[in-house]
């Protein structure tokens, strides 16, 4: 389990690095930290309030490092401040939602992206040279080309707008009530099939290329040529023997294209008005809501972190020579 | 390198991207020439599609949508181009520092660099952008402050591999200063990995620029395609119909990443022997699974 | 290109396998390179037969041909590989199709490559390496699969506990007796073991070898044994064939060529290796380096590099005839004159 440890031990320090960043951001910036954090909402605000936000955001005349420990001790406390915008609600109540749906999309898209690159660039590398060799990587590289929102964009237009035959934003439709029931669970699926399409669309090209490049590789392995050499049956050599072993360089980039997908997305939930992270994120810089722009890029760098470990588990778990040995896979 | 400029002479791919993106670049290049308005025109009417005065049609504000294509590709790219320039350099530096200075250095800057590269970039880059005022300037130097991570692993471990051969070791053995081994023997060695690396770089910064200012982090009154895209999400010109003002600026963007991705394809494939599918009869040979029929009876 | 050949050098159609004619090309970008160049070659039932040869002379080529497992650039561009069947003619193995050949494959013919850290695969473990091979071609259930594989672990001397290890948690040697157990696994009638020690350490090298001869002999699988190292051959091989360059040299019993060789490349081959019993002779290299396959020399291949080779051998190509108890390719035995 050494190697777990190890990889839970650096994205510790990565989330450390985060949640310092995210506290000097506003104080490393030019002119008064608390001008330039409530510049939109002086107008608003009644003096008290400015004052008692300051408190609240650890803005004070202490040294720096009290104020660190104190922006330690209410990040622990699961104080994330108050949003600006929607005041006085603490931005951990408008962050929870967001989340949810964020998840839900990103899980989903990720899904579809990973497992039509990985059919797609395997099936080319074992036409290698074929026509559909020389016409899908390439289209969909060009496809991935597209930057998010502008896919997004078109998509949005054509589907939604063109030809009507998908709702044009939001998570579900304003008719239906939450629950557990088959209406609510279908519109979330027809508000989910637009963005998650898209960002499959866009992600698709990199797994393609990767699990391709490595399945050429693999087929030059000689435990590929003993299977074939042992007549088995060619589902179980594609499978057991050429897939499971090229997917495993592409798991562990798997963990850094989750935060670029994770990107994304989030211009995605922009054009689609998703109610997630992103759009959430969105506002909060349209409203000049800092609390809960620095709240939610915690937020959104910890998801980031802990999929990223989620990742490091499943690699493990394909993978017997990293459990507990001492490889390296930074 | 030579054999690497050879080779992509002789790669479509190669070739059709460096067509497509000295296309675009001339016509950005020549847009007082090319533009039939200049950006501050606004008598169109607004939304009006494609026709023979506007063959791009015209934005919610009446202004003429192809000149502001050309006008804004201008301030995209070549706020891509210091981007990729500025990360490139910085990346070059960084990884050749730490691949030889080793030891506590090397350990401590390749942390940060696998740090950097887990906290995903663009809420960072959003969060940044948002504390300054918003503008080119800013989006540039958000850029090049958070893009320089990647490159520096990857240019850090070509030179590793790099300081493993022979005629580096030569290099040393032979009295060499260090810093001459570096830039002498080993940067032309990595020609090739740096450019591909800086195509990579600009695309970055060009779609991450472009969705700053889609955001509206940029200054929305200089023309560029994000800022594009950005008053056309902003007077709902989707609702409208007028895809136009989108499709635009977005193509320009997508043609301009994938003619680049093309380039960088190639370049991946001339150092990468192995990705290379061989010319003539044997390229059209089966691999993989249909070895097995690998027989031709004369 | 085809050579005429003498009736002596086809095997008796009792024989296992009988490779006729055969021929491989590799297609290079600098031209065509025949690996294996019109080689004919028999295998009895449960002999061991050594193929010996520098690295590059179309010994491994010419083994993976045999169950077609040749990879892109290589071809097999003519002959036969007819596969015993008891009776008749047997089967062309060049002529099946995939579904009959995958059904061929481990079944009767098995191999046993050079690697076995490679050959195995690293994410499964050893047990289910052994399990899918035997119930892809029998009827077995799962448990009784497990058991088999349980059995055939002990008979290459590996406890039933190593079955749930992964490869690369088992030492070199152990992973060549797994990769022997796997070749067993289906009881093949013929074993290609392409350079299979060659990875090892001498002590463990030796082991192996033992144990090979061992099973063989309990067994009665034949062997077709791959190696560059012909003090290896000399140990296990009932006959030895030499190649080189594309072509079989000379092939005769294991102790007439080592006592007795004909072929100045198998004088020198053997000159080139320590003999096992520490004689004192002195150890000499071949000179030169084996010949270009896409532009190979006009007659005799090894002309350029014998010490022996004479005018006629700059010329033409000898031909393999029968001289006494062994084949052997040579202008310096046979017929004085050839003329075709």
């Amino acid at each position: 389990m050494s190697f777990l440890l190890r990889r839970a031990a650096f994205y510790a320090v990565a989330g450390f690095v985060a949640v310092t960043l995210n506290f000097l951001l506003p104080r490393l910036m030019p002119g008064d930290p608390a001008t330039t954090l409530f510049a939109g909402y002086a107008d608003q605000l009644g003096p008290d309030d400015l004052a008692s936000l300051k408190e609240a955001y650890g803005l004070s005349d202490a040294p720096l490092l009290a104020q660190y420990a104190d922006y330690l001790r209410s990040l622990l406390g699961g104080d994330l401040g108050t949003s600006l915008s929607q005041f006085p609600t603490p931005v951990t109540d408008l962050i929870r939602d967001g989340l949810g749906w964020s998840l839900l999309l990103g899980t989903v898209s990720v899904l579809i992206g990973f497992t039509a690159g990985t059919l797609l660039g395997s099936f080319a590398a074992w036409r290698r040279g074929s026509r559909f060799d020389t016409l899908v990587p390439p289209l969909t590289m060009f496809v991935g080309s597209f930057p998010y929102f502008f896919l997004a964009l078109l998509v949005l237009y054509l589907f939604a707008v063109r030809w009507q035959a998908l709702p044009q934003g939001h998570a579900y439709g304003m008719d239906v009530a939450p629950g557990l029931t088959p209406e609510f669970l279908g519109s979330v699926a027809t508000h989910l099939l637009l963005p998650a399409t898209t960002v499959a669309l866009v992600s698709v090209g990199a797994w393609v290329l990767s699990i391709r490049n490595t399945m050429i590789g693999v087929l030059d392995e000689d435990y590929l040529t003993m299977a074939e050499a042992k007549g088995l049956r060619t589902w179980r050599v594609m499978g057991h023997y050429a897939a499971r072993n090229a997917i495993l360089p592409t798991v562990t980039s798997l963990g850094l294209a989750v935060g670029h997908v994770f990107s994304g997305q989030l211009l995605t939930e922009v054009v689609f008005t998703y109610p997630g992270l992103g759009n959430q994120l969105y506002a909060a810089v349209t409203t000049h809501d800092y609390p809960l722009m620095q709240a939610l890029f915690l937020m959104i760098t910890i998801s980031v972190l802990a999929v990223n470990f989620a990742v490091d588990a499943l690699y493990a778990a394909l993978d017997p020579r990293v459990r507990g040995a001492a490889t390296a896979s930074s | 390198m030579r054999k690497v400029t050879a080779f992509l002479r002789g790669d479509r791919r190669a070739v059709a991207g460096a067509a497509v993106f000295t296309l675009i670049a001339c016509a950005v290049l020549l847009a007082p020439v090319l533009a039939p308005h200049t950006t501050t025109w606004s008598d169109g009417g607004p939304f009006s599609p494609p026709s023979a005065d506007h063959p791009l049609g015209t934005n919610g504000q009446g202004q003429d949508v192809l000149s502001h294509v050309l006008y804004g590709g201008r301030t995209s790219l070549g706020m891509a181009l210091v981007v990729g320039t500025g990360t490139t350099v910085i990346s070059v530096v960084a990884g050749l520092v730490t691949a030889f200075l080793g030891g506590v250095a090397d350990e401590a800057i390749s942390l940060v660099v696998n740090v950097v590269l887990t906290i995903p970039s663009l809420p960072l880059i959003i969060v940044l952008a948002a504390f300054l005022p918003p503008g080119t300037g800013t989006i540039v130097l958000v850029l090049v402050a958070t893009g320089w991570a990647f490159g520096a692993r990857v240019v850090r471990s070509q030179a590793l591999t790099l300081r493993r051969r022979d005629f580096v070791a030569a290099a040393t053995v032979a009295g060499e200063h260090r810093r001459r081994t570096i830039f002498v023997e080993i940067m032309p060695n990595m020609a090739s990995v740096i450019a591909a690396y800086f195509c990579g770089q600009v695309v970055f910064a060009l779609t991450a620029g472009s969705a700053l200012e889609f955001l509206g982090l940029g200054d929305a009154d200089q023309p560029s395609w994000g800022t594009m895209l950005f008053w056309a999400q902003n007077d709902s010109a989707l609702l409208q119909g007028a895809w136009w003002t989108f499709v635009a600026p977005g193509l320009g963007i997508a043609l301009t990443a994938s003619a680049l991705a093309l380039v960088n394809f190639a370049i991946d494939a001339a150092t990468n022997p192995r990705l290379r599918v061989a010319r003539g009869a044997a390229a059209r040979r089966p691999r993989g699974f249909r070895r097995a029929t690998a027989v031709r009876r004369g | 290109m085809a050579e005429p050949l003498t009736a002596g050098t086809t095997a008796p159609p009792t024989g296992l396998l009988s490779i006729e004619n055969l021929t491989v090309d590799f297609h290079t970008p600098r031209g065509t390179a025949r690996a294996v160049d019109g080689v004919s070659l028999g295998l009895f039932p449960g002999e061991i037969l050594g193929l010996a040869g520098e690295s590059g002379c179309g010994k491994s080529t010419l083994a993976m041909a045999v169950p077609r497992l040749l990879r892109d650039p290589a071809v097999i561009t003519g002959g036969r590989v007819r596969l015993g069947d008891g009776d008749g003619d047997g089967v062309d193995l060049l002529g099946l199709s995939d579904e009959e050949l995958r059904r061929v494959r481990w079944r009767d013919i098995a191999v046993v490559f050079q690697n076995a850290m490679n050959a195995l695969n690293p994410v499964l473990r050893v047990e289910a390496q052994l399990v899918d091979v035997i119930r892809t071609h029998e009827r077995t259930g799962r448990r009784e699969a497990r058991e088999r594989a349980a059995r055939l672990c002990g008979l290459v001397g590996i406890g039933a506990d190593r079955l749930r290890a992964y490869p690369h948690e088992l030492s070199g040697g152990m992973r060549q007796r797994i990769a022997i157990a796997i070749a067993l696994a289906l009881r093949p009638r013929l074993l290609i073991m392409d350079e299979p020690t060659t990875a090892l350490d001498v002590v463990v090298q030796r082991e192996i070898i033992a144990e090979v001869r061992r099973l063989q002999e309990r067994l009665g699988f034949a062997v077709l044994f791959i190696t560059h190292d012909i003090s290896l051959l000399v140990e296990i091989s009932d006959r030895i064939a030499i190649m080189y360059a594309g072509e079989v040299v000379e092939l005769a019993d294991a102790r007439t060529i080592l006592d007795d060789p004909a072929h100045p490349y198998t004088r020198g081959l053997l000159a080139s290796f320590p003999t096992l019993h520490g004689d004192d002779t002195r150890l000499t290299g071949i000179p030169g380096a084996p010949p270009d396959l896409v532009d190979p020399p006009p007659g005799c291949r090894f002309a350029p590099r014998c010490p022996s080779a004479h005018d006629r051998c700059r010329a033409e190509r000898p031909v393999r005839v029968t001289v006494g108890d062994r084949d052997v390719a040579c202008h310096l035995y046979g017929p004085a004159e050839v003329t075709p």
